[in-house]
């Protein structure tokens, strides 16, 4: 018979054996969101279609047709600002909707017992099916443009791995700051717009200076961005190569600091919410 | 020993609680303001390097809401917590269902647990009844296989089969109910804890309730109850425990805990002994059930007065009084056949029934007006009435029952209509 010890700080030796136990309730959370998402909505998953396109339209007037700034190489503006726009809503979504979660959750984590990680997770990969789906338009503009992609295509679901990675480390740790501090509330949506701006998303990283490009690869999004673009565009985009293990360096450290933090807050999260 | 379920040992749990300072001045200068909003904010800011949570208040104080509370439970006891508001009853299923995490103590439990602390947990309105019985499922931790092999059970519990493809915010508040209790009642762990849920509901879904409860304990599992309801408790449990202010005041025999728990309660449900009103009359029962009583729903009332002196009874009412004082309503009991005359020795007894009771949830003092041939007397507060809240049934949180006034009306032909001039 399986015993269980509650004690105050109580170090989880089983946590990750727990979370696993738990796989059918993410299922179901991650079922519910994405179910319940565009109930009750005309166009309903259209939308997961139509906000990324008029995105990639708005950015392409003002950046590529006013600003009038440099493409990747000969790719179409248009392509090479989705390539880059895809990671990034991904990721915006992914810490707009993780960070509410537990908030929006609170009756069931003031009601019920699991592990909290599957509430803010869930929302992640909520995001995640969104960005999957909006490959679609990706597709779409290639056969559009006549673009076609190179052998390199084949490394994107690593760097989809690492967009994913990336964005779970900071939506976990501003999860848990968002259940203790509803502050974070109102900082993230400006974090996430501000970052838009911050990161290559409607223009090509090749414009940044060479010397401050080190730099500016200490947004992890940058590594993921330039990637995507390297992958779907080919040789028409030059990835700056010691940027990506820094990115990918400063994503691990995210993702170590998110999940230790969301650990150590969650069991007060009940207390707190 | 094997035989113990759940050991607790020296459990403590604290709160921190803010208090403002009281501001009874009639005016407050704008410098105080001001400087208690910058003393404020210096002390949030210094938690928020700190790394503590934030308390909102002028003063900060800890608070035990459980205190050095140890016991323990053997497989198949059903144990029955009884406690005033307050007492830590919820705190202590809290920390044992793992959703808080307690300050001192150590708890060991053997086999699975299951919680309960309210029906219908995680129940998202958009979806369906089909839908619903998964996701809720899932969240008290069935597996999805558990799940399909009890559907067509759970199913027919509930008594949902035509609507089983209908989002439940369409769903009665009846229907929601059954739904929800019938997917609680199929959890199988080993060890069950409940709270209040016969609180919520009519006569017919608590019976329900406490005969799933039985069942429990005739399948040899531990339950943990918390409940309001001294019956209940007397009925299932085989042990009980009496929390007072976060620490346990009495342990062991139901009878003797729910006793003195009823002694002792300032919400009383019934008369603690008889009530002389003249040296010609007493009170000897006077009692409302179910207490508490869900808003509309039924609650029969009695009272039996004995005569020592042959007496003629003129008069009698019942009345209600909110807790403001207010008087909310009355039984004239002149209209079931008084006046009446009682010899020495003879008792009346009157009995009533309230098909719905109309109050919103609150406490209501209720009392007695009694004239006879040589006494005139008025009773306002002999015993208290809770009323809980009915079941949301529509698609609005409530307002609070402070805002919606002592009655609550049945309201038909709803119209809503535009007109142009």
């Amino acid at each position: 018979m399986p015993e269980l010890v509650i004690e105050p700080g109580g170090a989880e030796r089983r946590y990750w054996e727990g979370l696993w136990q738990y796989r059918e309730l993410f299922k179901v959370l991650a079922w519910r969101d994405m179910s319940v998402r565009y109930k009750q909505t005309v166009i309903g998953i259209a939308w997961a279609l139509i906000r990324p396109f008029l995105t990639m339209v708005v950015f392409t007037v003002v950046f590529g047709g006013i600003a009038r700034l440099p493409s990747d190489g000969s790719a179409p503006y248009a392509l090479m600002v989705f390539a880059g726009l895809l990671p990034w809503a991904f990721f915006s979504a992914a810490l707009a909707d993780a960070s509410g979660s537990l908030v929006s959750n609170a009756n069931l984590i003031s009601k019920v017992y699991f592990p909290r990680l599957i509430v803010p997770t869930a929302s992640v990969i909520v995001a995640f099916v969104d960005f999957l789906i909006s490959f679609a338009i990706l597709a779409a503009m290639m056969a559009w443009y006549r673009f076609m992609p190179g052998p390199q295509l084949l490394l994107l679901p690593v760097f989809i791995v690492i967009a994913f990675l990336a964005s779970l480390g900071p939506a976990l740790w501003l999860t848990a700051l968002n259940v203790k501090y509803r502050d974070f509330r109102y900082v993230i949506p400006f974090v996430v717009q501000l970052g838009l701006y911050v990161s290559p998303v409607g223009f090509s990283s090749s414009i940044i200076p060479e010397q401050w490009r080190l730099i500016y690869s200490l947004n992890p999004m940058v590594g993921v961005i330039e990637g995507f673009r390297w992958c779907i565009l080919g040789d028409q985009s030059r990835i700056y190569l010691p940027g990506i293990p820094l990115g990918i360096g400063i994503t691990a450290l995210f993702l170590w600091l998110g999940i230790t933090q969301f650990r150590k807050m969650e069991k007060s999260f009940a207390d707190l919410i | 020993m094997s035989d113990t379920a759940i050991t607790v040992d020296n459990l403590s749990k604290s709160y921190l609680v803010g208090h403002r300072a009281a501001r009874n001045q009639s005016y407050t200068a704008l410098r105080d303001v001001i400087g208690r909003e910058v003393r404020n904010f210096a002390r949030k800011t210094a938690d928020f390097i700190g790394g503590r949570p934030i308390v909102q208040g002028d003063t900060v104080e800890e608070f035990w809401a459980l205190k050095d509370v140890s016991f323990e439970v053997k497989q198949g006891e059903i144990l029955g917590i009884v406690g005033r508001n307050g007492a830590g009853k919820s705190t202590m299923l809290k920390v044992l269902s793992r959703i808080t995490e307690p300050t001192r103590g150590l708890i060991r439990i053997r086999g699975r647990i299951g919680s309960l602390l309210e029906i219908g947990t995680g129940f998202h309105p958009e979806m369906t009844g089909r839908e619903n019985i998964f996701l809720n499922g899932a969240i008290l931790g069935m597996t999805k296989a558990d799940i399909s092999r009890k559907f067509d059970e759970i199913v027919a519990f509930a008594g949902v089969e035509t609507f089983l493809d209908t989002p439940v915010k369409r769903y009665s508040s009846g229907m929601y109910v059954r739904l929800a209790f019938a997917v609680a009642a199929h959890l199988d762990v080993d060890i069950l804890i409940v709270d209040e849920v016969l609180a919520v509901g009519d006569a017919e879904f608590q019976r329900k309730c406490l005969g799933k409860l039985t069942d429990a304990k005739k399948s040899g599992r531990t339950v943990l109850f918390v409940s309001h309801n001294m019956s209940a408790v007397r009925k299932l449990c085989s042990k009980a425990i009496w929390l007072q202010e976060g620490r346990i005041n009495g342990i062991g025999c139901v009878e003797e805990c729910t006793a003195k728990y009823l002694a002792q309660a300032p919400c009383r449900t019934g008369l603690a002994s008889a009530f002389q009103l003249d040296q010609a009359l007493e009170l000897r029962r006077f009692e409302l059930s179910p207490n508490p009583v869900s808003s509309g729903s039924r609650v029969r009332m009695s009272l039996e007065i004995a005569a020592h002196q042959a007496t003629r009874i003129e008069e009698l009412a019942i009345m209600f009084h909110a807790s403001s004082g207010a008087r909310v309503s009355m039984v004239d009991v002149r209209s079931f056949g008084l006046p009446v005359g009682l010899r020495a020795g003879q008792a009346l007894a009157v009995r009533c029934a309230v098909a719905d009771v109309p109050l919103t949830e609150s406490e209501y003092h209720v009392g007695l007006c009694i004239r006879t041939d040589h006494l005139v007397a008025n009773v306002p507060d002999l015993i208290t009435l809770s009323v809980s809240p009915r079941p949301n049934a529509g698609d609005h949180v409530p307002y609070p029952a402070a805002d919606r006034g002592f009655v609550e009306l049945d309201v038909a032909d709803k119209l809503l209509a535009v007109n142009s001039q």
